[in-house]
């Protein structure tokens, strides 16, 4: 059984990956497409943050905004994750 | 040279991936999967989210079918992501299909222009360090177990979504990005609830359909 999902899964997960660039091909995107892509980023990815926030423990969610606020302030990425794991840390220390 | 820069990026979302491989490795055997079925998954399927389903599925109690519903419907956030990123892939249809297995959604915001397009260097170097540390994460998992203090008390949980909001911020300052990011959070508010993991992320993919709107 563990061998049949594992296989399945990789093969759809290619799949998923590898349908759009086998179909388009080089095909150069009109603007309207290229436009929706644009807005793919921003919409994916606050999804992915939201989903991840929901239901998380409290202590994930400042974590969360702490990083945030230093990635406003134009703190280094890096640094902005520190400070947000660390923020959870001592929250549940 | 752009290859270089995206594995320079990519290093730091390793080592994190890395410690995600390692919980994986150790709740795969802890839930009855071989070590060489853990590290051959992480392997071949190269997805946290998508093993995670996998094996929170069965091991509830699932069929094997379930599992690979839910893990797929997690997966198919790739679909709309490969069919952005084509266009900047290189060569014909084959290789530019190959080219688009090192997607994943760490690698695929960093290579994001903003203008649709993406930098496939900067696509295929930040994947490489994620893929080693996934990989050799799970070996770790399943050779020597839990080696690391419970990740959530040292604040691990915090960075994957810190990151994407990091990202998320940067697409913000673009022309209608707020629109679709507000667009998007209504979705997925309004899906968590009802949908099954995966379909909330997905369905806030079609936020983006703003842009088919002349400005």
């Amino acid at each position: 059984v563990i061998w049949g999902v594992v296989v399945a899964l990789a093969a759809i997960n290619a799949a998923f990956k590898a349908i759009g660039p086998a179909l388009l091909g080089g095909r150069r995107l009109p603007p309207r497409a290229a436009a929706v892509f644009a807005l793919l980023a921003p919409a994916l990815l606050t999804a992915l943050v939201i989903t991840q926030l929901a239901n998380g423990p409290i202590e994930r969610v400042a974590g969360v905004a702490v990083a945030g606020v230093a990635a406003l302030a134009r703190v280094p990425l890096i640094l902005a994750l520190v400070l947000g794991a660390l923020t959870a840390a001592l929250l549940r220390a | 040279v752009g290859l270089r820069q995206g594995i320079k990026l990519g290093l730091p979302v390793g080592v994190v991936v890395a410690t995600i491989g390692v919980s994986f490795g150790v709740l795969a055997t802890g839930a009855g999967w071989s070590g060489v079925q853990a590290i051959v998954a992480s392997l071949v399927i190269y997805s946290g989210s998508g093993q995670f389903a996998l094996l929170a599925v069965l091991a509830s109690g699932g069929t094997a079918l379930a599992a690979i519903g839910a893990a797929t419907l997690v997966q198919a956030r790739y679909l709309p992501m490969g069919v952005a990123v084509a266009a900047s892939l290189r060569g014909g249809p084959a290789r530019r299909a190959a080219e688009s297995q090192v997607l994943v959604d760490a690698s695929w915001a960093f290579a994001h222009k903003g203008d649709g397009t993406f930098d496939r260097e900067v696509l295929i170097g930040s994947s490489l360090p994620q893929y080693v540390g996934w990989v050799l994460g799970t070996c770790a998992g399943v050779l020597v177990g839990d080696v690391l203090p419970d990740s959530e008390s040292i604040g691990l949980d915090v960075i994957f979504p810190a990151f994407f909001l990091a990202l998320l911020l940067g697409e913000l300052r673009r022309a209608r990005g707020p629109l679709a990011a507000g667009l998007a959070a209504l979705i997925t508010i309004a899906l968590i609830p009802v949908a099954p993991a995966g379909v909330p992320v997905v369905a806030a993919g079609l936020a983006a359909l703003i842009g088919v709107r002349r400005r």
